[in-house]
């Protein structure tokens, strides 16, 4: 076992080092001078032009300043925002909860819901029950988020008055940051209410952010309840007369769970990516938000930082996927 | 389940105020999180409203809903006669906010003041790098170095500031935000324990707010200052909560969970009016949006084909096709709502034939032109792309053949300079200080080649006028000559002028006082609510 975490670490070092370059060059690649960007509707004049170039070391060769950067990552040094001046790490480490907050929230309802639903379209394979659920994760799956996300926002928050518009929480609660978790943050201040509050603040964000994976998991839960229904232990254990629940919850939902917790660790990569979208849309102060902002205002650094961060994150999680694959699966661990 | 929820944030607002359940709260949904809290290096409208409107004060101000200048924490000044040395008398007693990181010992005296600029002019000031990339971006783009010779103390209620040369704006300037006063006290507090980045995240001013916290990207609270020198105002409690789509915003403010907004989208307007628990003010903001004809480049170094391509488009069309209710045709550089604006100018009248008979004596025939527009909605112009289309069409009626030409925001502006650039260049402008000189001299001036005057146009005549209308002071003589400037611009028509847009501010009805700014700044000082 050990062996074998170790070399999925050995393969994280290229990965991070193909991800900085990536990100390095992207943002460069990208249409747009840094400096104008960030000059106001009187420009800057070429004297003043230089000097700022040479303050942020764009007047070096670009091998240079990539050398420069990955240095100053290596001594934990993530540079600094050229929007708000201050250190990239500061900002991400701030951000990220909620962030981490919402993702998790999605990812429960997405397997709360998607499992269950899965394995009961397996089950009743062919019924209106399986068209249904089926039709609704294709139409889940297919729908532009920020679409979505506003047509909830108007029915449920406009029209039926059900949720709060946007934001993590009422406007009401002020309380101290200890996480950043709103949810934990309240229970620490012993304020009830506000844990309320930012519960009814989560519900329409996560559900939007979790629509594409719940659909995913669905239809992947399906799949792999089907081919493990079709298979001879299955045959064998109903015709030892076992309770129908029981070959269904325990011999064959834990085969058929190995794919679906890898295709659960794919989705938090790609919870990331679609946080983006959802985080606009309600006013989420997280990284999602963050990311599109530094890139509008061509905040080379911490686009670059943040991408890494979040590359080194989702390569993390991976990582932990891979391994619990590892233990569900004992084959997995030999190869 | 509306009543629960009200009764639920009723019961948590009591519980959180602790019994004083009566304080005036006022929620404003911006439209993007501030950089930082320091206002001299930031030239964003939300920075400003975050940190200069709420937090600091000016040696001037400009009046509520007007560009004129009136005194601030000045209370009186001189301007010598040759218009080169400005003294300030400084009002006695003003206080600085009293926070949780910061307790002044002393009233605001010729110190802060001076400090406020050194630390943005001189190099050698411990305070022009305190943060890393800082970049003093109104300072420079105001000329501020080219202008001050020296700010000096006369005593501690008095400050001198000396020009290089006379310079009329120079007094509307000072109202701008980059001028903003801050506590040299409180920068020499953190300069002492090395925290020196508190000062643009934990700010100090002397403004009807104090700061009292910033959830990144979320949520920025102030409380109003009790011993505010023009007395505690209205509110007593200022929320600002980012909200960075304008649909968004809009249900917020429906929603009753916001009380005033910025920046409505243009489709939800009429939304937003008809809702009656909504008032929706508007004003024509302090802009122009234009198109240059670059003036070397023939055929357009002839005036005639310059007034020949005006004529053909129709501007009504376009301004109502672009704008969508939003804004109305120009015929002077400078709006209406400014000073000096000469009502008798007349505008190129939409005139194909004429057009076409202007382009024949001059010889111009199957004209090719580069059309730029621009990839962003701008203020004063919220869809370049589809008013080129409309001109290219209004172009192709006369024989001109037009070729849209677009690149990347901060890449078109830099191409767009070019002394040699061709073709008619879409751009546009938004007022810094109301003055006139901040439009003419800005734009057209025959310095400005290269920098801002995309038409490459040196006038003598338009020069002398705006030249000398910057160093002469009184009003009136200064209007002559602006009078004059603009008669020359339309006879000479270096660039189109295309439209004004409007300006919207949606709030609801329970909010009072608000004024719209021409220089679109949102203040809250004079603004109460209703329960």
């Amino acid at each position: 076992m050990l062996r074998f975490i170790l070399q999925k670490l050995a393969l994280i070092v290229p990965t991070i080092i193909g991800i900085t370059i990536a990100s390095f060059a992207f943002i460069r690649l990208l249409p747009g001078d840094p400096i104008l960007a960030m000059a106001g509707q009187h420009g800057v004049t070429p004297e003043r032009y230089e000097i700022l170039k040479e303050q942020f070391g764009f007047n070096l060769p670009i091998w240079q300043q990539y050398f420069n950067y990955v240095a100053g990552i290596l001594q934990g040094n993530f540079g600094v925002s050229l929007a708000t001046k201050r250190p990239v790490i500061d900002e991400f480490l701030t951000l990220f909860p909620a962030t981490v907050e919402l993702a998790l929230f999605a990812m429960l309802i997405a397997v709360a819901l998607g499992i269950p639903a899965g394995i009961f379209a397996a089950i009743k394979r062919g019924s209106w029950f399986d068209q249904i659920t089926m039709g609704v994760a294709l139409t889940g799956y297919s729908m532009p988020i920020f679409w979505w996300g506003l047509l909830l926002i108007i029915f449920f928050s406009g029209y039926l008055g059900w949720t709060p518009v946007s934001g993590r929480i009422s406007l009401s609660f002020f309380f101290p940051r200890v996480t950043g978790f709103m949810l934990i943050d309240s229970l620490i201040a012993g304020k009830p209410d506000a844990f309320i509050s930012a519960l009814r603040h989560l519900i329409l964000p996560a559900v939007v952010l979790g629509t594409i994976p719940l659909a995913v998991i669905a239809r992947q839960t399906r799949s792999a309840m089907l081919e493990v229904l079709g298979e001879d232990y299955v045959r064998t254990a109903r015709a030892k007369g076992l309770e129908p629940n029981r070959v269904v919850g325990v011999h064959a939902f834990r085969n058929a769970l190995i794919p679906v917790v890898t295709t659960i660790g794919l989705q938090i990569g790609l919870l990331m990516a679609g946080a983006i979208l959802t985080e606009t849309i309600f006013s989420w102060p997280g990284i999602g938000k963050w990311m599109i902002d530094s890139i509008s205002k061509r905040d080379y650094v911490s686009v670059q930082s943040g991408l890494l961060l979040i590359a080194l994150i989702v390569m993390a999680v991976n990582l932990i996927v891979d391994i619990l694959y590892a233990v569900i699966n004992p084959r997995i661990r030999v190869q | 389940m509306k009543l629960m929820r009200t009764l639920l944030a009723a019961t948590a607002l009591v519980a959180v105020m602790g019994g004083s359940a009566y304080a005036k709260q006022l929620v404003f949904c911006s439209e993007a999180s501030p950089a930082h809290f320091d206002p001299g290096p930031t030239t964003g409208g939300n920075d400003f409203d975050a940190s200069s409107r709420t937090i600091y004060d000016r040696l001037v101000e400009f009046e509520h809903g007007g560009t004129a200048v009136v005194p601030g924490l000045a209370e009186s000044w001189e301007i010598s006669a040759d218009g080169l040395e400005y003294t300030f008398k400084l009002r006695p007693g003003v206080k600085f906010h009293t926070t949780s990181y910061f307790t002044p010992t002393r009233d605001l005296n010729a110190d802060d003041v001076i400090f406020s600029f050194e630390r943005q002019w001189k190099q050698d000031n411990p305070w022009y790098q305190y943060l890393e990339g800082l970049s003093w971006d109104y300072f420079q783009g105001m000329d501020m170095p080219k202008f001050l010779k020296s700010i000096e103390k006369v005593d501690d209620l008095t400050v001198k500031i000396t020009l290089n040369e006379p310079n009329a704006p120079m007094l509307a300037n000072l109202g701008m935000d980059f001028a903003s006063i801050v506590s040299k006290e409180y920068a020499d507090q953190l300069a002492a324990s090395g925290n020196l980045a508190d000062f643009a995240n934990k700010p100090v001013g002397t403004g009807a707010f104090t700061f009292v916290d910033y959830q990144t990207d979320a949520v920025i609270r102030y409380a109003a200052f009790a011993d505010y020198w023009r007395g505690k105002v209205a509110l007593d409690d200022l929320i600002f909560a980012i909200t960075t789509d304008p649909a968004v915003r809009a249900q917020k403010l429906k929603a009753g969970e916001c009380d005033i907004m910025s920046y409505p989208a243009p489709a939800d307007i009429e939304g937003l009016k008809a809702d009656t628990n909504l008032t929706v003010l508007e004003q024509e903001g302090l802009n122009i949006g234009y198109m240059s004809y670059n003036t070397t480049v023939a055929p357009m170094d002839n005036v005639n084909v310059r007034k020949a391509l005006s004529m053909a488009i129709n501007k009504q069309a376009l301004v109502d096709a672009v704008y969508q209710g939003a804004g109305q045709p120009a015929k002077n550089l400078i709006p209406p709502t400014m000073w000096s604006y000469d009502d008798k100018i007349v505008d190129t009248p939409f005139d194909p034939e004429g057009a076409k008979k202007l382009l024949d004596e001059a010889g111009v025939s199957g004209l090719t032109l580069d059309l730029w527009a621009m990839p962003v909605s701008r203020p004063y112009n919220p869809n370049a792309q589809r008013a080129a289309e409309m001109i290219q069409a209004d172009w192709a009626a006369v024989g001109v053949t037009a070729n849209i030409v677009t690149y990347e925001w901060t890449e078109y502006r830099e191409r767009g300079k070019a002394k040699d650039r061709p073709g008619a260049f879409q751009i546009g402008w938004t007022g810094d200080n109301g003055d006139p000189d901040n439009f003419f001299a800005t734009l057209f001036s025959c310095s400005a080649i290269g920098v801002s005057n995309y038409s490459s146009w040196c006038n003598e005549d338009f020069e002398k006028a705006i030249q000398d209308a910057k160093k002469v002071s009184d009003p009136a003589e200064r209007t002559v000559l602006y009078t004059k400037a603009q008669e020359i611009f339309k006879a000479e028509e270096p660039a189109l002028t295309m439209a004004h847009s409007k300006v919207f501010m949606p709030m609801s009805k329970r909010v009072v006082g608000y004024t719209m700014d021409p220089l679109g700044i949102h203040r809250f000082d004079n603004v109460d609510v209703t329960e």
